[in-house]
């Protein structure tokens, strides 16, 4: 019973460390209908400025200066790989995409060394505490309420404010937007600020689990937090939560039942039998194609 | 034949339906379906084509006969193209049927989700679920062309017809891999030479195609439909965008494919006097629906025709 | 016509001329260098990626379906030809921990030919579902597809096959006399890769040549319109994706001869982004594009800029900027510049053509010393 409810935790905490992630995927596919293969290297980096942050100037100062330089990171990425190709082919954005993520992960080697960091003890996530019986580290039983607390900041600042409106309207339909005079680069980069700054939040959460960053160990939360956002619903944000948290606990699941190998593939295979069954996603809108 | 009247299929509509009106039941009862006319091509036959709450296409009845030139016209937004669409297997259609040389081609009836928010009619006459794709559709002997052009891009004029060939191999995937159908290709590159002979473009014929002026085009994609050796030749607005005279020519040119090929064409047009010109029968719609039918000189002083270009539409 | 009929003899006669000598300057490059040195290893490693990126480019540049499961299909290749190439005596020392259940061994070329036969199969099998999907999903499943197909090779249950996450090695390769005791090339061993990737990139160039090719095309340019001119688009879509996989597995037996060993970790993602990033390179829909690009790339990243990771670049000394990692760093830079300024590439969608490489030397490299001339003479006349 224990075991049970210690994988349970570890994963709807595995899955809000997702969570955080997929809504940066979500909203900028919602938006520019771009798979940012770059993020999940945004979200690698956010962990590396902590390292490096953190030894220089110390915790409180590291943190908040984490975030502000990952946000920095992912606002020149957008003006200076995706601005110039805003009318080129989708492929073509794609691949720049890919080039950044290549080129992020090779600067982080060649700063790294390659050698893996050691993710330092952030004392509030760190700590172990005890529920139930099980223990565990206390970020497990944060993230669920961070998770909740930022996503319903983030529905709020959608709903609520004119740039939410503009961006609402921007992802319906890009073009009429910009007819409509939305200032579309603004609505744009500020679709990459917010996804930064949860991908920095959950940066801390993840590694503070996981202890060690290496120049490519972003590539795999952020291929599963896409797959969380496809499986929710691309361009949905209350998609991709769900979308995370049901991967979180299912490849915890497995894992509790032995089959660690595929709780990889597991998350794959969800993706291929969604996108065959229901495109869409849970909660995405059908489209049909103009001849 | 089928004939059904009152059939059992009929009744969950008339209850479930929110509109099961008079007019509704009136219309469900007494329809004769698969009923065609001696010289039949192309029979569409109370086809529904509803996106959401949207219908773009209402209850359309429709008959070509081998040898005809028949046109569909209406105002802006009536519906024509996906109509054409839906004959050409882009759309499945939501409710009706398709005969095409008298043989049932598709058939449908409203279902999942559909069928509670259907609001076309005859809902209650097909049970069967028959759709083709597109590619099948050119197979059996109906190619058409598009209102705003779709050439293949990067090739040039030869290669867009030599393309359109492909349809008709015998060879397979291999044998033309390792080029042991040369006798059939050899053919292929004959007749694309001599089509392109025929239409009057055999002198840019190394061309990239999107590099040829507008007209020809247009003369292209009706080149590389008849490469695909049709029976039935639909046409989307081939005169969009044409003057007086290049429009004057392509009547000429549609006349004469129709004697040189032995085609039946169905065309969509704005140009009246090309329609009025050319085709031996015309259908009318508006709004998804039919509102008239029948020869150049009876649309023309039909009043509902002349209110539907007038008042119906702003820009008509 | 007889006239034509001539000149399109003279030209395929001239292409003919001009990859006999190809093949022929490369074979002497082979026979006069040792087979460890630089040039050697980076032709040998350049005409396998050569494959493996115009099998890519089958997919993603002359179909336009833009597929990121290369990785999958090269490893389903190398593991297929490691596994049942390996001779008993070698499995066991391979399998030491496990035990092997697959005893026969077969010869070398029905290994090579299974991996494409085994890459092939599984993307029928993927393609049924998958290729439905639109762009960018396509991409997405694909990757996925990958990923598992790399879990799977990982899988303790699957050990005494795939020997789990523990390497692959001692199975046939070219560099040992073995395997061409007796034939003219017993010291080459860039020769038979050459030779066999030529025979494959033959057939793929013969294939986009033939009416299939052409419908690839069609689908590529307008997938509307390619449907109702009569393509099939899942039957063609699906042979395009068996075809581009068959080569990749091909592909990926070729390289587990190159590196004479092979783990599963090597096969991520990073290695298929590695492969667009050089189509890309070459110019997406273009196979003398991809190849030129794949020889490059591996000159550039395994032998010209070495010396940024070195601590001395032309001529430049700076230790403490050119460590470890910094060729990289240049290399993805140029990528980017080429991604974002450059999005043709090399080739754009224009193959190799040897009037204009003809052209280039006549009429352009002349002129350029000409003008050159000309210039200084009218300097000359100024004063």
């Amino acid at each position: 019973m224990e075991s049970i409810l210690a994988y349970l935790l570890a994963g709807i905490s595995y899955g809000g460390q997702l969570a955080l992630i997929a809504i940066g995927y979500t909203m900028v596919y919602g938006i520019l209908r771009l798979i940012n293969f770059a993020h999940s290297d945004v979200f690698m980096v956010a962990g590396l400025f902590v390292i490096y942050l953190q030894t220089a100037v110390g915790f409180y100062v590291a943190i908040p200066a984490a975030i502000i330089l990952t946000v920095v990171l992912a606002f020149s990425i957008e003006k200076l790989a995706y601005k110039p190709l805003r009318s080129a082919p989708r492929m073509s954005v794609m691949i720049s995409a890919i080039g950044v993520s290549y080129l992020i992960q090779n600067v982080a080697m060649y700063i790294t060394g390659g050698l893996p960091k050691v993710y330092p003890d952030i004392p509030l996530f760190t700590e172990s505490v005890e529920i139930f019986g099980a223990s565990t580290k206390r970020v497990t039983l944060l993230t669920p309420v961070l998770v909740i607390v930022l996503v319903v900041a983030l529905v709020l600042l959608i709903n609520k404010t004119k740039i939410g409106m503009a961006m609402r309207a921007s992802s319906v339909d890009f073009e009429t937007a910009r007819l409509m005079g939305i200032k579309i680069n603004n609505v744009i980069s500020m679709t990459f600020i917010i996804g930064a700054v949860l991908a920095a939040i959950g940066s801390m959460l993840y590694f503070s689990n996981y202890n060690s960053i290496s120049p490519t160990s972003g590539a795999m939360p952020g291929l599963k937090a896409f797959v969380a956002a496809v499986f929710g619903g691309i361009g949905s944000i209350p998609g991709a939560v769900v979308g995370a948290f049901i991967i979180g606990i299912c490849e915890n699941l497995l894992k509790m039942v032995g089959l660690t190998e595929f709780s990889d593939a597991f998350t794959f295979a969800l993706l291929i039998f969604i996108l065959v069954v229901k495109p869409t996603g849970l909660f995405g809108e059908k489209q049909y194609d103009k001849v | 034949m089928r004939l059904r009247n009152e059939g059992e299929h009929d009744h969950e509509y008339v209850t479930d339906s929110s509109r099961g009106d008079l007019t509704f039941m009136q219309e469900t009862t007494d329809i004769q379906i698969g009923e065609l006319s001696p010289n039949s091509v192309l029979k569409v036959e109370n086809i529904t084509m509803q996106f959401g709450g949207v219908v773009a296409v209402n209850n359309l009845n429709m008959e070509v006969n081998r040898g005809e030139i028949v046109a569909l016209i209406g105002p802006n937004g009536a519906g024509k193209t996906t109509a054409f669409n839906v004959i050409t297997g882009v759309y499945e259609p939501t409710n009706g049927a398709i005969y095409y040389n008298k043989k049932l081609i598709v058939e449908n009836k409203p279902r999942g989700k559909m069928k509670k928010y259907y609001s076309g009619q005859n809902a209650g006459l097909y049970y069967k679920s028959i759709s083709k794709t597109p590619d099948k559709i050119t197979a059996l002997g109906m190619a058409r062309t598009f209102q705003n052009i779709r050439l293949f891009k990067s090739m040039t004029v030869f290669e867009n017809v030599l393309t359109a060939m492909h349809v008709r191999r015998t060879s397979n995937f291999f044998t033309a891999m390792l080029h042991l159908n040369f006798s059939e290709e050899k053919k292929m590159r004959e007749e694309t030479a001599s089509l392109l002979e025929l239409v009057g473009l055999s002198d840019v014929k190394d061309d990239l195609a999107t590099s040829l002026p507008y007209g020809k085009q247009r003369k292209l994609e009706i080149a590389r439909a008849l490469a695909t050796h049709p029976k039935l030749l639909l046409l989307d607005e081939p005169a969009a965008g044409m003057n007086p005279q290049e429009t004057e020519e392509l009547t000429q040119f549609i006349r004469y494919i129709r004697e040189k090929f032995d085609l039946t064409v169905l065309l969509i047009e704005h140009h009246m006097n090309l329609v009025m010109d050319i085709s031996d029968r015309i259908y009318v719609i508006d709004f998804g629906r039919l509102i008239a039918e029948g020869n150049p000189e009876d649309i023309q002083k039909n009043p509902k025709v002349i209110e539907a270009y007038l008042g119906g539409s702003d820009n008509g | 016509m007889e006239n034509a009929k001539k000149k399109s003899l003279i030209k395929s006669l001239k292409y003919a001329i001009f990859f006999v000598l190809l093949f022929a300057a490369l074979v002497i490059i082979d026979v006069k260098n040792p087979s460890y040195s630089m040039i050697i290893t980076v032709l040998k490693k350049g005409t396998v990626y050569a494959l493996i990126a115009v099998s890519m480019n089958i997919l993603n540049g002359f179909t336009g379906l833009f597929s990121l499961g290369q990785a999958g299909f090269m490893l389903l290749g190398a593991y297929t030809y490691a596994v049942l190439t390996m001779t008993n005596e070698a499995r066991e020392a391979v399998y030491y921990l496990s035990g092997y259940s697959v005893t026969f061994t077969l010869p070398w070329y029905v290994g090579l030919i299974l991996a494409g036969a085994v890459a092939a199969f599984f993307a029928f099998l993927i393609g049924l579902p998958v290729l439905k999907l639109k762009s960018d999903y396509l991409a997405i499943a694909t990757l996925g597809f990958a990923e598992i197909l790399r879990a799977f090779s990982q899988w303790a249950k699957l050990e005494k096959i795939t020997n789990g996450s523990i390497q692959l090695r001692d199975y046939p390769t070219f560099s040992k006399s073995s395997l061409l005791e007796g034939t003219v090339f017993e010291n080459a061993s860039l020769t038979p890769y050459v030779l066999i990737v030529s025979l494959c990139l033959l057939l793929i160039v013969l294939m986009i040549n033939s009416t299939y090719g052409r419908a690839f095309k069609a689908i590529r340019d307008d997938e509307i319109a390619a449907e109702a001119m009569g393509i099939n688009l899942a039957h063609h879509k699906r042979l395009s994706f068996i075809t581009s996989s068959f080569f990749a597995g091909i592909g990926g037996a070729l390289l587990a001869i190159y590196q004479s060993s092979i783990t599963a970790s090597q096969f991520k993602s990073s290695t298929t982004y590695e492969i667009l990033l050089i189509v890309v390179i070459g110019g997406i829909g273009s196979i003398t594009g991809s190849v030129l690009a794949s020889y490059l790339y591996i000159a550039c990243s395994e032998w010209w800029l070495r010396g940024l990771d070195s601590g001395s670049f032309l001529g430049l000394n700076l230790p403490n900027v050119f460590r470890s990692g910094f060729r990289m760093v240049v290399f993805s830079v140029i990528i980017m510049v080429i991604v974002l300024f450059f999005r043709k590439g090399i080739m754009g969608e224009r193959e190799l053509n040897l009037d204009r490489v003809g052209w280039f030397f006549t009429k352009i490299l002349p002129s350029l010393f000409k003008k050159k001339n000309k210039a200084e003479s009218g300097k000359e006349a100024v004063k």
